[in-house]
């Protein structure tokens, strides 16, 4: 059952139906067993290991949860007796015991994770060196990875990485935690959310309200114009330009940068509506994922603008807690002891920082251009870092220039090419053969042959979908100009006939222009894979 | 709060820190600041700062940052 599939629209209907026809009480409930037949209709295979995170994770919160309630309690009994050392001291020991129940629960959330998605990398790597060093070849067995296992594992261990951290306090009903990881509308591509932030919006009695369903509605009807007219449209040039790379070079690769960046904004932000739009109808708020990231003036700066929710992850529970651990602080001290102060410094969070971003690739994908993209990430964001001294005595010297509208855009261009560039690793896959079609960039000129009479229509595209493609991509530029200060959904909040008739004309231009029907199946989203 | 500003001061000399707000968003303190100061604080004063603590709030100007220690050391 796919988002954009006739049948989902009858279940969610149903699914709101129910929602709000029975006692508020019983809401919480209907979600969870929507969420599970959501989840089956993906494929019964996939259920177990559903449950597995969901089990493992609730009862390791548990444990967890209640140590730290008996540590609590055992200082506040003791306050007036126990000295600050002793409390101090107290606290550590109980600390590295809540460390510990949280690293099994870890083991055993990423396990399952590792196992499925990494197993075959990872022995693939073994193999190469095994036979490369005369050894015999072996078989490995394609394992099954179910969908949305990055999201809902990563949603999973950041409650509990928030419960020993006493940031939360556990959920005791084991129906309302499987609720929180299984939610329908997000478990396929997120957002990743907080225990702290959704798990009290799921199970609280919402009363309908016309301007959330009506606003709700307008942002999945958008979220269907993304995906089915934008996205799986440019998906056709895409699929042809990197189906036939021996010969679609030069300005092609320029070409599937620009189709791919369409694609993959359509995709994923799409996606990402429907299921805010969806959520908002059922009255839940969920964390925005997108902040205009194409308006973005540097690297750093576009990941806090895309996937938000993923970026703050590996921040809060990657970056941060490597950096400041015991370990690093000590490497820190003697780094810069022995290295100097400019270079010491710098070891450890340049460290941490390639951890971060090695695991930020391998988290999008088991294979080596995921690994290569995040690096590579990582390099520009580096180097960007070293560089702002002399960056920020240019924007000094240049005022005039630096304020201009002409430099805001293209710093923003520069950005926007940049993280395309990066992005077709995604789709060439193969690291050697897209750093050469990256080369043909500059060694094959082949631009008069795509702008000639029959050029336009060389790789796999109509005029028909071009123009569908150009049109649907001005009015996403438009819809996001309008919603610059106040999102479009939130403005038609108010206006609820008004939302409803531009979810209603939306959703006819979907049906007239989108791709989809005999001959397409790009129905699927592609952060769902991940 | 004396050896605080020390601290910051050595980290930015050109910033006056007993005044200085948004240290954050102002763009004052980076990732390498950060890590930098929380070693040093750990070492001064004998706390440790954990990662969770590691939020724009508690580091947003020298005030905050004094209150975060107060607060560990309390505890």
């Amino acid at each position: 059952m796919q988002f954009s599939s006739a049948i989902f629209v009858l279940f969610l209907a149903l699914t709101i139906l129910l929602y709000y026809l029975l006692p508020k009480k019983w809401q919480w409930g209907v979600l969870l067993v929507a969420s599970y037949v959501f989840y089956l209709s993906q494929g019964v295979q996939y259920i177990g290991f559903l449950l597995y995170t969901t089990v493992v994770t609730y009862f390791t919160g548990r444990i967890l949860s209640a140590r730290a309630k008996k540590e609590d309690d055992f200082v506040e009994a003791n306050r007036e007796t126990l000295t600050k050392e002793e409390r101090k001291a107290f606290r550590a020991s109980e600390k590295k015991a809540r460390f510990r129940i949280l690293l099994c629960g870890l083991v055993l959330g990423f396990g399952l994770l590792i196992l499925l998605k990494y197993t075959a990398f990872f022995a693939g790597g073994v193999r190469d060196i095994v036979t490369a060093f005369g050894g015999a070849s072996f078989k490995i067995p394609s394992l099954l990875i179910p969908l949305g296992l990055s999201f809902y594992t990563f949603q999973s261990m950041g409650y509990l990485i928030d419960l020993y951290r006493k940031k939360i306090t556990a959920e005791t009903n084991f129906l309302k935690f499987a609720l929180f990881v299984s939610f329908f509308p997000q478990i396929i591509q997120g957002p990743i959310s907080r225990f702290g932030d959704l798990g009290k919006e799921l199970t609280t009695p919402h009363t309908f309200s016309a301007g959330d369903f009506s606003a709700g509605l307008f942002r999945v009807a958008y979220g269907f114009f993304k995906k089915l007219v934008v996205a799986d449209t440019a998906m056709i040039g895409v699929r042809y330009l990197y189906e036939h790379t021996d010969t679609q070079q030069g300005i092609y690769v320029i070409l599937l940068i620009l189709l791919y960046t369409a694609e993959i904004y359509g995709d994923f932000t799409g996606g990402i509506d429907i299921t805010i739009g969806i959520s908002r109808m059922l009255g839940i708020r969920l964390a925005e994922n997108f902040n205009r990231p194409f308006s973005a003036q540097s690297v750093k700066e576009y990941w806090r603008r895309w996937h938000i929710t993923m970026g703050t992850w590996f921040t809060d529970y990657v970056f941060y807690p490597l950096s400041v651990s015991g370990g690093m602080q000590k490497f820190s001290t003697w780094s810069r002891s022995h290295l100097g102060n400019a270079v010491g410094k710098r070891l450890p969070v340049y460290f941490a920082t390639i951890v971060t971003w090695f695991l930020t690739g391998l988290w999008h994908g088991a294979g080596w251009n995921f690994i290569v993209w995040g690096l590579l990430n990582c390099f520009v964001i580096l180097i960007s870092q070293e560089l702002q001294p002399l960056w920020n005595l240019f924007l000094k010297k240049c005022q005039k220039l630096s304020g201009s509208g002409f430099f805001y855009c293209f710093r923003a261009a520069r950005t926007f090419l940049l993280m395309g560039l990066f992005r077709s690793l995604d789709v060439y896959k193969d690291v050697p053969l897209t750093f050469s079609l990256w080369g043909s960039m500059f060694t094959t000129w082949n631009w008069g042959e795509l702008f000639s009479a029959s050029g336009l229509t060389s790789f796999g595209m109509n005029l028909w979908q071009l123009l569908v493609l150009g049109a649907g991509i001005l009015l996403i530029l438009l819809a996001t100009n309008l919603g610059k200060k106040t999102p479009l959904w939130d403005r038609l909040a108010s206006r609820s006939v008004l939302a409803v008739a531009l979810s209603a004309c939306i959703l006819t231009l979907v049906l007239v222009f989108g791709s989809y029907g005999v001959g397409y199946d790009a129905a699927d989203f592609i952060y769902g894979q991940f | 709060m004396e050896k605080l500003l020390e601290i910051l001061s050595s980290l930015h000399p050109d910033v006056d820190f007993s005044n200085a707000g948004d240290l954050i968003e102002e763009g004052v303190l980076d990732s390498l600041d950060i890590v930098t100061l929380i070693t040093e604080v750990n070492n001064t004063f004998d706390v440790q700062i954990p990662a969770e603590e590691v939020i724009p709030e508690n580091f947003s100007s020298a005030e905050t940052i004094w209150a975060l220690i107060q607060k560990l050391d309390e505890e």
